[in-house]
């Protein structure tokens, strides 16, 4: 091939590169004018869901089930749902049969105080209770695929819900704590979660619009900068390391708790899962 | 790579421009990225070309470079004149390819 020829084949790539991201950009724009919906319902008593604080084009993709990429992890759960492993012989299934009437409404009221632990378990942590002691099998680690997949896929399935978490009785001790949390100045930047999440809320913070830290009902949540799903935990701790604090391990007491004050926040706003994040 | 999902609607009328939905699972690395733990580059590993085929005939094809993002999603439009079986292949890198297949009557 002689050298023209080669570059001509480079801005031949080139164009078909534009191309091609124009076509990608032009989808995206014929579903948010399809998809334009009612909105209000991210909206409780003020308490304003993270939806509304991300771009159009970041709703739309929340909008459209085929674009929203969460939904390859809802389809995932699904199987893992009907897989039987461990020592027990055991799916998920076998105890309680079918999840799209024995799992709806499961997700809105996670964390909850567990009498045998003595405090409080998060979603994630059952599943894995669940796989020791009734399965027999490993649990799943944080944030790899099989445990996001089923914690997705059970979030999915109580979607438009309102989030309903227990701050009373055996909990509210434990509320406390992560209220606390919440409200305590941390990090080399000595900031905390209040600094950005209610001082600041609905200001920029660079390119970013801060929001009201309301995201009990989103995750997991397909966020477009992991390029995945992710848990609420590891959100956290991406908050933790922006200010410079030391982050704390996925599914340390310390996160479920402050877990439960924030899915509290955003009590009655209903469950997204798998929402869409920038 | 991941499993593809395409969206194609079952019937239309001769002439109509249908919108065809496309999303594929695959982790799209950019090549630019470094492991935290060793500090090499992780290598990279991408969809480099897509083509759409209608009743055997190509009619829609790009190719993608590393800017492309995760779990590409990629719609575009078609113009259907008869009743027909659409076919959607993803080529990546290492050779690997993908394909889902789709049909439309045509009224």
């Amino acid at each position: 091939m002689s050298t023209k020829n080669a570059y001509m084949d480079t801005i031949g790539r080139k164009l078909a590169a534009l191309a091609a991201g124009f076509l990608l950009t032009a989808g995206l724009a014929a579903s948010t004018a399809a998809l334009a919906g009612d909105k209000s319902k991210y909206e409780v008593d003020g308490r304003k869901s993270g939806y509304l604080y991300s771009n159009p084009e970041t709703q739309a993709i929340e909008d459209d089930d085929f674009a929203n990429g969460g939904m390859l992890w809802v389809e995932k759960g699904a199987e893992l749902w009907k897989k039987v492993d461990g020592k027990a012989g055991k799916s998920c299934a076998s105890c309680h049969g079918d999840a799209e009437k024995s799992m709806k409404g499961v997700y809105t009221v996670y964390p909850k105080y567990v009498k045998k632990l003595g405090k409080l378990e998060n979603l994630e942590q059952r599943i894995n209770r669940c796989r020791t002691e009734k399965m027999k099998a490993k649990p799943w680690k944080w944030d790899k695929d099989n445990l996001l997949a089923m914690a997705t896929y059970i979030g999915y399935l109580s979607r438009g819900m309102p989030m309903n978490v227990k701050i009373d009785g055996p909990a509210a001790p434990f509320f406390e704590k992560g209220k606390e949390f919440f409200f305590k100045r941390r990090g080399q930047l000595d900031m905390s979660c209040k600094h950005c999440h209610i001082d600041n809320a609905g200001k920029h913070i660079r390119a970013d619009l801060l929001s009201e830290g309301r995201g009990g009902g989103a995750f997991p949540a397909y966020r477009l900068k992991w390029q995945k799903v992710g848990s609420l935990h590891r959100r956290f701790k991406g908050c933790n390391k922006n200010i410079r604090a030391q982050p704390y391990k996925q599914g340390a007491d310390e996160y479920v708790n402050l877990e439960l004050f924030v899915k509290w926040r955003s009590r009655g706003l209903p469950v997204e899962v798998p929402a869409v994040r920038r | 790579m991941g499993k593809a999902r395409v969206k194609v609607p079952k019937t239309a009328k001769a002439g109509d421009i249908i919108t065809i939905k496309t999303l594929i699972k695959h982790k799209m690395e950019s090549g630019n990225r470094k492991d935290k733990k060793t500090g090499k580059k992780i290598p990279r590993h991408i969809i480099d070309k897509f083509t759409a085929k209608y009743n055997g005939e190509v009619f829609f094809s790009s190719d993608w470079e590393g800017g492309v993002s995760a779990n590409p999603y990629c719609a575009f439009t078609c113009r259907v004149d008869k009743s027909g079986d659409f076919e959607f292949t993803w080529h990546d890198e290492k050779g690997e390819v993908t394909t889902a297949k789709a049909s439309i009557t045509v009224s």
